[in-house]
């Protein structure tokens, strides 16, 4: 490879830095697009920003390729300030939402693009475009046309395209939006290999929280032009910092409450339906109003309530009674909607671990919903 | 039977054969009685029949000798070669000055885009003729376009490369034809790569500029190559026409610039040699309809290509 050499300032810059975003603002006549964001990724992360449409991700994503300036703020990739650099000087390259393939130009020839304005000699070209095209496993395609590529193929092409020239940051746009859903689930394991043997450091924007959580090593979700929680999946999943959070990442049972017990080691909270008893002390006065979250999965259901256990309380808390309202049957598991005396619907999911079990719960049948001193999350905001 | 003329009575046929019936009469019956008169022998002032009964025999007459004369007369070739010279000249100039102006209308604000359509087509609502006709005030002394040319000295420069025949006289002249045709086909070079223009996908152009390629290099990979539709339909809307001209010729032409429509008209309507002037449309629109043939073949394979 004879790409230009990569500055490599070493000691300076910090591992978890690798791409350092300071105070990063668009605005667009008034309207902040993006509003203050502050980020750090580390080398060989698949970082994921999740929010829904007008939310920012993309004018975000468009100013780390460079096709937005910045209004405020610094963009800073591997010690290099990348601010005022025009799209084609930057090392990095980008994956496009439905792929921007050029339709007049062969997959070879598409792959080969940014490898030819790298002035590279001509053999080192065409060994790299053949690598990429093993990469991908389309070597047999090679000298068709986009158009004669089905969807999946044209995002592989899209993908060794973007990856041709081993840039130092890859971005990319919604990446599997544009494959019907089977051919997404396989996609999406793939396109984690393909980029983990690669290595190289990648930030992605969706709008499929399933596509984020499985793909993403950490992901940013945003809303406004903000960010409002950056982690791990499984951390966000399971301790959403606001309601926002919670109800965007999942389904979740959101029920209004005041705290009336407040302990070192738990939590009483009154709802109208319920008491709940929380395991662990959160920071809050007894009286103040918290919402309490609950995730389907971490209910238990049944015709009578079940018998109590991982250190289910007694006396009449963490539990609740209520009619069956609808349930939807996904194959694996079941969503129960429960109404509840306050007309509240709690949303049950049980799986599906028996065949034909007898003594179904069905539409109408009245049933105990209980869950542990740890399935909650107290949102005081 | 019955379902032949239920076939073709109904509304798909219609809709398809209004076009064929509309060609087949004003275009292709029209040329058949051309294609005979190119190979008719006149008898006075009436044409002979071309199947004539002598003797219980039928013999048909074809004459080709105005077929071999085009041949051997320098006369057409050389017109034939100078319309192409200056079809050519004009597409090219129409090309260089209409396919920024089409790109700039293409790329402007959706809300100033119909303003400057407008603007395009505007000269359309005064006839042709007259439009023409005022560039020879326009360029004959005293017009205000003759002065600022004289007045930079620019007709030095034109007379040096022989587009005029003295510096002072720009009218009649090679200049003053491809200045009429290239302001008349204009138009009709910018609405085709317009519509081509406006209808590409500008993510393609940011994908080019991540890959590495400079705006400049973007515009020659990229929207050249997509625009080559347009470029050509834009082109052949320009040549074809501008090759058979015969009213920019006649009125801002001079003696240099004899083109084939020129000789067409001498022929009908001074030698009153109809044959032979058959014979000169016939081969016109022949070299016209073969490029023609070869662009709409190209021009289906490339739709085919998008599909």
């Amino acid at each position: 490879m004879s790409l230009p050499p990569t500055t490599q300032p070493g000691s300076a810059v910090d591992p978890a830095g690798y791409l350092s975003i300071r105070g990063l603002v668009k605005d667009f006549d008034g309207y902040k697009a993006v509003n203050n964001i502050s980020l750090d990724i580390a080398k060989g992360e698949i970082f994921a920003l999740l929010g829904s449409s007008g939310c920012g991700k993309s004018t975000l994503l468009r100013m780390l390729a460079g096709f937005e300036t910045p209004t405020a703020g610094s963009i800073v990739l591997n010690g290099r300030d990348l601010s005022t650099m025009p799209p084609y000087e930057r090392p990095m390259n980008m994956m496009f939402q439905s792929y921007a393939l050029f339709p007049h130009l062969t997959v070879w020839d598409n792959i080969a693009f940014g490898l030819r304005r790298a002035k590279m000699p001509r053999d080192e070209i065409a060994a790299q475009v053949d690598a990429m095209l093993k990469l991908v496993q389309l070597g047999k395609f090679a000298q068709r046309k986009p158009h004669q590529l089905s969807g999946g193929q044209q995002q592989r092409v899209a993908l060794a395209r973007s990856l041709a020239k081993k840039p130092q940051l890859l971005l990319l746009d919604e990446p599997l939006g544009a494959l019907d859903k089977k051919l997404r689930e396989e996609t999406q394991i793939e396109l984690v290999n393909i980029i983990e043997n690669v290595g190289v450091t990648c930030v992605m924007v969706t709008h499929d929280q399933e596509e984020a959580m499985t793909m993403a090593s950490r992901l940013a979700v945003m809303s406004e032009g903000r960010f409002l929680q950056v982690g791990a999946p499984g951390d966000i999943y399971e301790t959403p910092a606001t309601r926002f959070v919670a109800d965007f990442i999942g389904n979740v049972n959101l029920m209004e409450g005041t705290l009336s017990d407040d302990q070192v080691d738990h939590v009483i909270i009154d709802c109208a339906d319920c008491r709940h008893y929380v395991g662990h002390g959160i920071t809050g006065t007894e009286g103040m109003a918290v919402t309490v979250a609950l995730r389907p999965e971490k209910i238990r259901i049944g015709r009578d309530l079940l018998p109590p256990q991982d250190g289910e309380p007694e006396g009449g808390l963490n539990r609740v009674q209520g009619t069956v309202k609808d349930l939807s049957y996904f194959g694996s598991f079941t969503v129960y909607h429960l109404a509840l005396a306050s007309g509240m619907v709690l949303k049950i999911s049980a799986s599906n671990t028996e065949r034909h079990r007898a003594d179904e719960l069905t539409w109408g049948d009245s049933a105990w919903a209980s869950w542990s001193p740890d399935a909650h999350v107290v949102l005081t905001a | 039977m019955k379902a032949w003329l239920s076939g073709l009575i109904n509304g798909r046929s219609a809709v398809i054969g209004i076009p064929y019936v509309w060609l087949l009469v004003f275009f292709l019956f029209p040329f058949l009685i051309v294609m005979k008169i190119s190979v008719s022998e006149m008898d006075g002032v009436v044409f002979k029949d071309l199947v004539s009964v002598t003797d219980d025999a039928i013999s048909l007459t074809l004459k080709f000798s105005n077929y071999i004369f085009i041949t051997q007369d320098d006369l057409y070739f050389t017109t034939y070669l100078s319309s192409i010279k200056y079809a050519a000249v004009t597409t090219a100039l129409c090309l260089i000055l209409g396919y920024p102006f089409a790109y700039f209308m293409a790329r402007a604000k959706p809300t100033v885009q119909p303003a400057l359509l407008m603007l395009v087509m505007l000269p359309f609502w005064t006839s042709f003729l007259l439009r023409v006709y005022a560039w020879k005030g326009l360029l004959s002394e005293n017009g205000w376009v003759y002065d600022a040319i004289t007045g930079i000295g620019l007709d030095q420069w034109l007379a040096a490369g022989g587009l005029i025949s003295s510096p002072g006289q720009l009218m009649n002249s090679p200049f003053s034809l491809v200045l009429g045709m290239t302001y008349t086909y204009l138009p009709f070079m910018i609405l085709p790569l317009y519509s081509n223009l406006s209808k590409m996908d500008l993510r393609l152009l940011e994908a080019a500029t991540d890959l590495g390629a400079t705006p400049f290099v973007a515009f020659w990979t990229i929207t050249v190559p997509l625009s080559k539709a347009g470029i050509i339909a834009g082109s052949m809307l320009v040549l074809i026409p501008c090759v058979g001209e015969f009213v920019i010729p006649e009125l801002l032409g001079g003696p240099q610039t004899l083109m084939i429509g020129r000789v067409l008209w001498d022929e009908f309507f001074s030698n009153n040699d109809w044959p032979m002037a058959s014979t000169v449309a016939v081969v016109m629109v022949l070299l016209i309809l073969v490029p023609l043939a070869i662009f709409n073949k190209y021009q289906a394979e490339a739709n085919e290509v998008r599909q």
